[in-house]
């Protein structure tokens, strides 16, 4: 072997207190597509954020084609070809995709005004070689997650990227999308296209990947061919232990419990489907449904997150208003939010900060003011019961690693009393290991009498921890299935609309 | 996985120097307080004058308007938000002040007069922002004008002098040997530091401007606290207003021109990051001092105020400058 596309020596890189990659080392050919595996704070983020020249590694080398580089920032790491589809999009959200894809090197003509024809015709050329079809004319923030996916996709393409790497592109994805990426990604593999798919899908490792390697704490712990390994043997190298099954036994006989919510009636917007639902003490409703089919929607209007057109809301038999996050807070129900990261918590703030931010007055003395011992006693114990790895309370949030986060904004529903609490996506972006905790955790606050919604796009998942399911269709919940009911093909065959699955 | 709060202590141990540093280093006042030190150490050098008692003290008491100001204009900035109406509010509410006193009312009554005039204001203010939902740039912008036009309306454009003489004690007096425009600015940074930092209150403001919508999502009345936060503001115009009034007793409509601008310049001297969630009210307070120090110094050394202007403005670009590589970092 003379020189691998591109090639990663003993990279190291630290931040103060911490330790985010040592000694990683990693190639990757031609037409090959290479799984980075590992739990969340393992330094995938850190590693693709050295390749693409964002940080500078303290030590260690980047070769490309056998060549020495280094990356000074974003651009050098483009110009030599590498391409990044990041978890957050880098669209801008105003432009359409033809803007999009040329931002930065428009095409003009001699008087510097720029050539939208041509633009958009190689434009066209792109998403036609990926198989899709987008409408050009749209500012992305009005397409779908998958097709401004499929735009960075296009966008990297433009730049004639040869090493692609894809940070959990499916976590948003339904699954149908998920198998038209796979297809864009075969066919790149055939132009010689390099790829690293960074996913917590062992299914989609297995499907579309031909090598493994698997990052435990900042190093490389382990490599594998993927026809030659197992998803016990990859899991078990990620997490250092052999992980059980993740889902907790569901505990039976929910439905002579009292209703806690008795959603009557929930319009939001003139003309949309009327949903009615009961939530009963104790069980886990989950909310399935392919993505964009209301489920958030429902959940952000019951809790008076977003305006609804109409809403009849009784809970324990009383009519209540919730007309505000802030008057659910009070009627006992709280919202773990889909995007941790622009909803669920406030960055620069610490995790201490962060979880007891609607929950000052535990901690609040009669004259006012905020019993900082107390508060930062409470947060010490609430940190160990979710395992949130970290320095300490003092840490600041926006440092933390995506499952980390996650369970910080836990932590901050469990130190309230809440009777209602409402997931959404609860284990996005976030590895086996801890995924298995937060549905203990969940398992746990039901046997405390605690209800739970569940919106979740993973079936798998909703399977394994619902007591009882709503499947959502454009806008309406179709079905509610229970008991032998909550399995997949039931599921898909409703949120489909009657075809039957696969 | 249980050990790991206890293990990372331990490793801290070691370089306890290092991260001594770099923890004061992250303190928002840091470089607020560095660069004061350096520019207060600067004038002393350039000026016999400048280090005796009665020129600090001066310097002190010419700093505590645009101070007390700053108070209110920190919050709104911590949400994310700004006021520009601040220092036409401090002309409204003082000339109101001086007006009610005319009319025979009390001085205690027309502060407290001139106190609600600035908080309705500033709640009007907080209203559009909260309610309406309408950017605090232009809402202020907008009511800027509108308390200056309201001031010149109410005094028919002419001053409105003769109020009694125990008005005066605010602007001119002295309590055991300080001057009582300081004490005001004291106690306002007091009330101010306690609000910020030991009451949910001053969270939910740091909070709503580090992401205003996990706030909201968590349960907090968002709404609730922009208006309170305009509201303040609209108060501690009012009361830099009255001191003020009272300095020069008489009610001046055009008294605080461009004092909204030189409030903004000691909150962000002050390391409170412009877009909101993070800074400190203590660090205003020194960037006020910042201000008044480079005033006072430039002054003695006989600087043109032309020159003066362009110093100012350069210092504000630096001191942005080294604050934003450090958020960026």
């Amino acid at each position: 072997m003379n020189s691998s596309l591109l090639k990663l020596e003993q990279i190291s890189k630290n931040f103060p207190g911490v330790k985010a990659l040592s000694d990683m080392s990693l190639s990757l050919d031609s037409g090959e597509i290479l799984a980075l595996l590992g739990e969340n704070g393992a330094g995938k983020s850190t590693l693709m954020k050295v390749l693409c020249g964002i940080y500078q590694p303290d030590s260690g080398h980047i070769y490309i084609d056998g060549k020495p580089m280094v990356f000074a920032n974003y651009h050098n790491a483009i110009e030599a070809g590498i391409g990044i589809i990041f978890q957050e999009f880098s669209l801008i959200p105003y432009l359409n995709s033809v803007e999009n894809i040329f931002l930065g090197r428009e095409v003009t003509n001699r008087l510097g005004l720029m050539r939208t024809a041509e633009m958009r015709k190689e434009a066209e050329a792109l998403f036609e070689r990926l198989g899709v079809s987008i409408d050009l004319d749209k500012p992305v923030a009005h397409l779908s997650v998958a097709e401004q996916q499929f735009v960075e996709i296009a966008k990297a393409l433009a730049l004639d990227a040869r090493i692609l790497v894809l940070d959990e592109p499916t976590a948003t994805l339904t699954p149908s999308e998920a198998e038209h990426l796979f297809k864009i990604m075969r066919e790149l593999k055939s132009q010689g296209v390099g790829m690293i798919f960074i996913s917590h899908h062992m299914e989609e490792i297995f499907a579309i990947c031909d090598r493994i390697v698997v990052l435990r704490d900042g190093q490389p712990i382990g490599e594998a061919d993927t026809q030659k390994t197992s998803v016990d043997e990859l899991v078990e190298m990620m997490v250092g232990r052999k992980v059980e099954s993740s889902f907790p036994a569901k505990n039976d006989h929910k439905e002579d419990h009292e209703i806690v919510i008795h959603a009557k009636a929930i319009q939001l917007e003139k003309d949309t489907p009327i949903n009615q639902f009961e939530l009963r003490k104790g069980e886990i409703l989950g909310f399935a449904g392919l993505v964009g089919s209301g489920r958030t929607e429902l959940a952000m209007g019951l809790i008076g997150a977003t305006p609804v057109h109409h809403k009849e809301i009784e809970m324990h038999g009383v009519a209540v208003k919730l007309d505000s996050p802030a008057a659910s807070l009070l009627a006992g129900i709280g919202i773990l939010p889909e995007s941790r990261k622009t909803e669920g918590l406030i960055l620069p703030f610490s995790i201490r900060e962060n979880i007891s931010i609607n929950n000052l007055a535990k901690h609040t003395s009669k004259i006012g003011w905020i019993d900082q011992r107390d508060e930062a006693d409470n947060i010490t114990a609430l940190i160990e019961k979710v395992r949130v790895k970290a320095p300490g309370a003092e840490s600041i949030v926006g440092n933390l690693s995506g499952g980390n986060q996650q369970k910080v904004v836990i932590a901050r529903w469990l130190n309230h009393d809440c009777r209602v609490l409402i997931f959404d996506e609860p284990t996005r972006g976030i590895d086996v290991g801890a995924k298995a905790e937060i549905y203990r955790l969940m398992r746990g606050l039901t046997e405390m009498g605690v209800s739970i919604i569940m919106i979740s796009s993973e079936l798998p998942e909703v399977v394994g921890i619902s007591d009882r399911v709503a499947v959502f269709k454009q806008g309406e919940i179709v079905q509610t299935l229970s008991g032998a009911d909550v399995n997949s093909n039931e599921i898909m065959r409703y949120a489909t609309g009657g075809a039957s699955h696969e | 996985m249980n050990n790991t709060l206890q293990n990372t202590n331990k490793t801290q141990g070691k370089h306890s120097m290092n991260t001594q540093l770099a923890r004061w280093r992250q303190s928002p006042i840091f470089y607020p307080l560095l660069g004061f030190i350096v520019i207060f150490i600067a004038m002393a050098f350039v000026n016999d004058n400048f280090l005796t008692t009665n020129n600090l003290s001066n310097v002190a008491r010419q700093v505590s308007i645009n101070a007390i100001i700053a108070v209110g204009m920190t919050c709104a900035i911590l949400t994310g938000g700004i006021d520009l109406s601040v220092g036409a509010v401090m002309a409204l509410s003082g000339t109101v002040a001086a007006g009610l006193m005319m009319m025979g009312l009390p001085p205690e009554l027309a502060i407290l007069g001139c106190l609600i005039v600035g908080g309705l204001f500033g709640a009007g203010n907080g209203a559009f922002v909260a309610y309406a939902k309408m950017p605090p740039i232009i809402v202020t912008l907008a009511t800027m004008g509108i308390a200056r036009g309201l001031a010149l309306i109410y005094t028919g454009g002419y001053p409105i002098s003769g109020l009694p003489k125990d008005f005066s004690f605010l602007g001119r007096g002295e309590f055991m040997g300080i001057q009582s425009p300081i004490i005001v600015m004291i106690i306002v940074y007091i009330i101010a530091f306690v609000i910020l930092n030991k009451t949910p209150i001053g969270r939910y403001i740091y909070a709503i401007g580090g992401n205003e919508e996990a706030t909201r999502l968590s349960g907090v009345r968002v709404k609730r606290y922009k208006m309170l936060v305009y509201t303040l503001s609209g108060v501690t115009a009012a009361i830099a207003g009255i001191v003020l009034t009272s300095r020069l007793m008489s009610g001046q409509p055009n008294m605080g021109v461009g004092f909204e601008l030189d409030a903004i310049a000691a909150v962000v001297l002050g390391g409170t990051a412009i877009a909101g969630g993070r800074g400190a009210i203590i660090g205003t307070l020194i960037g006020a001092m910042m201000l008044g120090v480079l005033n006072n110094g430039l002054n003695l050394m006989g600087v043109s105020p032309y020159v003066q202007n362009v110093i100012k403005g350069g210092i504000i670009l630096l001191a942005i400058y080294i604050s934003r590589s450090r958020d960026s970092k």
